[in-house]
């Protein structure tokens, strides 16, 4: 199918563009930019007019709740909230019941996803079996099966002799790991940001220092292994610095921040606000001004959405108690266009933190539009204002901080494999 | 009725004090129902012969208004120095309207004792009785239209004087 | 931030915390005890207000004493209380906390008095009951958590005000355990409010919450120099579990650095008044002599507390 997105600003920031070109997508590549390749006669013309069209937006971490989960979301619901937030491709944390530590369960995903014919879906798989902590999965077989990277997701890895060995393991074959830095001994029990809103709401509190520390066992481990660690989830000031010194000491490491983190610090839980209750936990301002400040200098290479849909019945319970985690992947792209608008950042910056470099810690060609990708394509209105009401979201989801705000950027057209799997 | 047309205050006590003189039980105590009939019970107790305690009383807790109303801003405590079963007592108050402050009284003195019996002292008469309730001594009858209330106030040297406000600035007795 | 205790008009709809309280519904609640206090001494000792309410005293965590303080609280008002003892966590029943808040609506629940384990249920449920359209019943927190215990601090700020009149000219200790106390985040908030110039918080580093002088206090480790001068000194329980869980060594030690006895309370001034919010540990944060002292206030807080508590239902029910 031979498709023409015209006249829209194409914005690929992997190769510097940012200018009104057309696009022209035919066998599920990218055929030409700018002007139509010899005898070009389009099946299909998508006026993208006053629209932006940017490559389709890579995820890395949307929980899509298969399997185990189901009643909170399903491969169904998650994978069409994706596409219609413009998100091509997405990795998902193995934290399903029963977790990603098994290749029949990896390929059944996989199979799942690609029957779908939607969104590229990459597992990630489980560093220890069942994320207990204890032994080390086949990460051999599970990379067979597809998984493009290993991770504990959330739970915990107390014993550094095991998380030593593991990163031994992956670094022996080059297998990257994705850890979240948070110690779990400091983080036990707590469900807040240690400081002056969790003393004034009474919350269990999770100090900074429990990310700092973690950081600190992890850079070493690095040091000692060679292997290479995508660090999830920052959310301190001081872990930011502690990033930015071990990427100039030349670490491979790499590190995201979830959207929430971008926008909101622990003020906004408000009066116990359990959409506000997320893993890492909101922390101050000073630490949001952080994390902002390196997705700028490029310290935090990358913005998730951290999508994990929770289901009505888990949110609605004291702060505590409620579930963690916020649905995300139709606010990914909006709520990257308010950052990039209040820190004055030219769009294609700001693109790059959720296409261009998503795909670059993933190690896949993607990401970009240049002739002969793959047509993953995100073509969007950055001024159309919508609010965010359970109506306007695909995603079984509805528990976002941002219920009842208005934003500004919606998806028109989603693109995957060249072909139009969402418009609107 | 403006408040030139209204009697005096001081006159008025003056002849309710003539009217209970020699028709009270010796023994008689006075609760005035504040704030206007605490200050009538202090003066009728100075005016009156024999000893006659005096209690005060507040009807906050026992008005029939609550579900409409609330609970009023400003409450006073009630304060009985005697007991109140056995007891022959006068109830004093400034402006007996609906009857309704009367019967909240009535109804609270109950909750300390049985008394012996219940009398009631006025200042001011103003008929539009809402229900079964007439007072055994009156200062002065009066009438007033319905959107205007009597208001008793005391000055800094102990005097009392009456005067009419539109009805709503003070609950209506 | 809108304040989900007001409601539109800025009267009280519900008491889940004293933190932003204004200073004049605190004191209204106060000047409201007052006469409540003298009923409690009449043979009849009960008042029409709440006549034909239903109170519902919703206990989601065990507690005799402070249910048992409601409950006559509502029947001296000639309320009819129903008491609930939900047990430790609704879901272990099966059922959410606002489905049994729904079902207690269906039974036309006019007041619920809430105490739970988690900090904020008292403010979820105050939320859903105005997010269905139940705005008319109310919701009274009996402590939630560690975050607050508002009747309780309404109790001590009628005891300060009744033995020592103005909060502008006092210096208040809070002694022990205050990160896991409700009762003093509320004394703190109400101190505040009215204007105490001096509120000190004295403890173990383990047991002070972090960025506590953020709530306007000064911190102390050392009892003796922060009791120095004291009006009030305010003992919070300690809980044995706090002897686990490597946040203090012993009850043994605990009560020779932070334990109240009569040497250390001469450190305070000669008037100081010492009170406890209850269940006191004897020999563990206070020495009998103490709480058994002429300085002590805190069986005047238990009587106090009642009529502070038909107040704050009177108040609210009439709103």
């Amino acid at each position: 199918m031979k498709i023409e997105i015209r006249n829209g600003r194409l914005i690929d920031p992997m190769h510097g563009v940012d200018r009104k070109a057309s696009l022209y997508v035919a066998a599920g590549k990218v055929a030409a930019v700018g002007e139509p390749p010899a005898g070009w006669h389009a099946n299909r013309v998508l006026d993208a007019a006053g629209l932006v069209v940017c490559p389709g937006l890579i995820d890395l971490s949307a929980r899509l709740r298969e399997p185990g989960f189901e009643y909170k979301a399903t491969l169904e619901s998650e994978v069409a909230a994706a596409i219609a937030g413009g998100v091509t491709s997405l990795a998902c944390p193995p934290d399903t019941d029963p977790p990603l530590d098994e290749p029949g369960l990896v390929e059944m995903l996989k199979h799942r996803a690609r029957s779908l014919n939607q969104a590229h879906v990459y597992p990630i798989g489980a560093l220890t079996v069942g994320l207990k902590g204890d032994t080390i999965t086949e990460m051999g077989e599970l990379a067979h099966a597809g998984c493009i990277a290993f991770s504990q997701a959330d739970a915990a890895l107390a014993d550094t002799q095991v998380l030593l060995r593991a990163l031994q393991y992956a670094a022996t074959f080059g297998y990257r790991v994705w850890l979240r830095p948070q110690d779990i001994h400091l983080a036990r029990g707590g469900v807040a940001h240690d400081g002056e809103v969790a003393t004034r709401l009474g919350l269990p509190a999770i100090p900074a220092f429990a990310e700092t520390i973690a950081l600190d066992t992890i850079f070493e481990l690095v040091r000692a292994t060679g292997v290479r660690v995508h660090l999830a989830r920052l959310s301190t000031h001081d872990g930011v610095v502690r990033v930015r010194a071990a990427k100039k000491a030349g670490l491979p490491v790499t590190c995201d921040v979830a959207i929430h983190h971008v926008h909101l610090c622990d003020v906004d839980i408000g009066w116990f606000n359990a959409h506000c209750h997320l893993i890492p936990p909101l922390r101050g301002t000073r630490d949001r001004a952080a994390l902002r400040a390196g997705l700028v200098d490029g310290t935090v290479d990358l913005i998730c959405s951290d999508h994990t849909p929770v289901d009505d019945d888990a949110k609605q319970l004291p702060f505590a108690e409620a579930e963690p985690g916020a649905t995300a992947l139709e606010l990914l792209l909006p709520l990257t266009l308010k950052w990039a608008r209040e820190e004055k950042l030219p769009l294609s910056a700001a693109l790059d933190r959720i296409t261009a470099a998503p795909a670059r810690v993933l190690g896949l060609d993607a990401g970009h539009l240049a002739p002969g990708a793959d047509a993953d394509v995100c073509v969007f209105d950055p001024e159309l204002h919508w609010v965010v009401e359970p109506s306007a979201l695909r995603s079984q989801g509805k528990n976002t901080p941002f219920l009842g705000l208005e934003l500004s950027g919606k998806v028109r057209y989603t693109l995957v494999g060249g072909q139009v799997v969402h418009e609107a | 009725m403006t408040n030139a047309s209204l009697p005096d205050a001081e006159v008025t006590l003056g002849r309710l004090a003539d009217k209970m003189r020699g028709a009270v039980a010796f023994d008689a105590k006075l609760i005035g129902i504040y704030s206007g009939g605490a200050w009538l019970a202090e003066r009728l107790a100075e005016m009156l012969e024999g000893e006659h305690p005096v209690g005060y009383i507040d009807v906050s807790f026992y008005r029939d208004d609550y579900a409409q109303k609330g609970l009023r801003a400003k409450l006073a405590t009630t304060t009985l120095p005697f007991e109140v079963a056995g007891s022959r007592i006068i109830l004093v108050d400034d402006v007996l309207y609906t009857g309704r402050s009367v019967r909240a009284a009535i109804n609270e003195l109950f909750d300390y004792g049985r008394p012996e019996s219940i009398e009631l002292a006025v200042l001011i008469d103003r008929g539009g009785r809402e229900l079964p309730i007439e007072a055994t001594y009156v200062g002065a009858r009066i009438a007033v239209a319905r959107d205007l209330s009597i208001v008793l106030q005391r000055h800094l040297d102990g005097s009392l004087e009456l005067s009419v406000e539109p009805a709503g600035s003070v609950t209506g007795a | 931030m809108h304040n989900p205790q007001l409601n539109a008009d800025g009267e009280l709809q519900h008491l889940l915390t004293l933190e932003g309280l204004p200073s004049e519904i605190i004191g209204r609640v106060l000047d409201t005890a007052v006469p409540f206090v003298s009923i409690a001494e009449r043979d009849v000792k009960k008042v029409p207000l709440l006549r034909g309410k239903t109170v519902f005293n919703l206990f989601f965590e065990n507690s005799t004493r402070t249910r048992t303080t409601f409950e006559i609280a509502a029947k001296r008002l000639s309320a009819d209380v129903i008491n609930l003892n939900i047990g430790v966590s609704s879901t272990t029943k099966g059922e959410t906390l606002l489905d049994t808040i729904d079902n207690l609506v269906a039974m036309n629940a006019d007041m619920f008095i809430v105490r739970h384990g988690q900090s904020g249920a008292p403010h979820l449920i105050a939320q859903h009951l105005s997010a269905t359209h139940r705005s008319h019943i109310h919701v009274v927190n009996a402590g939630d958590g560690r975050h607050g215990h508002p009747t309780q601090g309404l109790l001590d700020l009628f005891t300060i005000r009744h033995y020592k009149r103005d909060f502008r000219e006092l210096t208040v200790a809070i002694v022990g355990d205050v990160l896991h106390s409700r009762v003093a985040r509320s004394l703190i908030h109400g101190l505040t409010t009215l204007g105490t110039p001096e509120v000190r918080v004295i403890g173990p580093q383990t047991l002070l919450p972090t960025a506590v002088e953020a709530l306007g206090v000064h911190v102390f480790h050392d009892m003796r120099r922060g009791l120095a001068g004291c009006d009030v000194v305010v003992m919070l329980r300690l809980q044995s579990e706090r002897m686990k869980g490597s946040l203090l060594p012993s009850a043994g030690e605990f009560f020779k650095h932070y334990g109240l006895t009569v040497e250390k309370l001469k450190l305070a001034k000669p008037d100081a008044i010492v009170m406890h919010p209850g269940p006191m540990n004897r020999g563990v944060e206070i020495d009998s002599a103490v709480a058994d002292g002429t300085h002590s206030v805190i069986l005047p807080q238990v009587t106090f507390g009642i009529a502070v508590r038909m107040a704050v239902m009177s108040i609210l029910a009439g709103n």
